[in-house]
């Protein structure tokens, strides 16, 4: 445990740099806010809406879920990596095994085209969209 | 346990743990309850270290605070209009809650302290990775390959339910 001694200074170092850093630029910064000032920043753009409301595109949320499965699946290949030297092929043959059920579940999600950020009927839309423009 | 150091550090992050936990269930704003459960996970994280469970901690910082939190995140800041509108945190069923409560607690202090703790003389202190990555390869190895199956399914599942109605 005296190893992660080292983990815990690390984090109160951080921590410390960080409230450090807020509190001298509180206590030196001048202080004189504007409408303007106090805007939330939007390179340059006008925001809209609050600044807790950001709007992140739904389908951040299949990333994030097929994230989740690979790493648990991270997860459950570190012991297998950390002792894979002393067993050896058998050890080898059985970790490319749970990697090759992902690598399945990956390739479908892929064909699916669940990866595509501009999913395939959309992009036919975008193309088929002019023509039919001229038509009506 | 018998130095001082390890007791400071453990009252600091239940203190911690459990001044988050309460934000997170009675915060007003969603996104800093959120927020606030990387701090319990995270104080989780230090328990499992200070018990010398390191494996465990690790999959706790990676699968919680990396995994968990992060898909809690995103399905709060993707869900429209609902960080917008002010958490009432209601109170009702005061009577019913207190009583369930109480009895969970006295059902856990029991288990706690009647249980005889025994500490096994031949678990050695040190990394426990490759412990576990032995006992997967070798007797329960069945079990690893099995787990990989769980998570193709989840996978599947998971992307199938996310999908449009018409993609079915």
């Amino acid at each position: 445990m005296i190893e992660y001694v080292g983990v815990l200074m690390f984090l109160a170092a951080g921590a410390l740099l960080a409230a450090a850093a807020t509190t001298v630029s509180g206590l030196v910064a001048p202080h004189n806010p504007t409408r303007e000032k106090l805007m939330p920043y939007e390179c340059g753009e006008n925001p809209v809406g609050s600044p807790w409301g950001v709007q992140f595109n739904i389908r951040f949320y299949v990333f994030v879920l097929v994230f989740l499965i690979f790493d648990v699946e991270a997860v459950m290949l570190v012991p297998w990596a950390v002792v894979l030297k002393e067993l050896g092929t058998p050890a080898l043959i059985a970790g490319f095994i749970f990697i090759g059920m992902l690598v399945l579940g990956l390739a479908d999600v892929w064909r699916k085209g669940d990866l595509e950020w501009v999913r395939e009927e959309e992009r036919a839309a975008l193309k088929t969209a002019p023509k039919n423009a001229k038509a009506a | 346990m018998e130095t001082l150091g390890p007791q400071i550090i453990f009252w600091a992050f239940a203190a911690l743990m459990l001044g988050s936990a309460f934000i997170v269930v009675h915060g007003k704003n969603l996104v800093r309850s959120a927020f606030s459960l990387l701090a319990t996970f995270f104080s989780a994280a230090v328990f499992y270290v200070m018990l010398g469970a390191d494996f465990l901690a690790g999959v706790q910082l990676l699968v919680y605070v990396g995994g968990i939190l992060t898909l809690l995140v995103f399905g709060v800041m993707l869900t429209n209009r609902i960080y917008n509108l002010n958490l009432e945190t209601q109170t009702f069923q005061v009577l019913p809650g207190a009583l369930v409560s109480l009895a969970v607690f006295v059902i856990l202090t029991t288990v706690v302290v009647r249980t005889p703790w025994s500490q096994s003389a031949l678990i050695e202190d040190g990394p426990t990775t490759p412990i576990i990555g032995r006992a997967l390869m070798t007797e329960y190895v069945l079990p690893f390959e099995i787990a990989s199956v769980l998570l193709l399914v989840a996978l599947l599942g998971a992307a199938m339910l996310v999908r449009r109605r018409t993609d079915l």
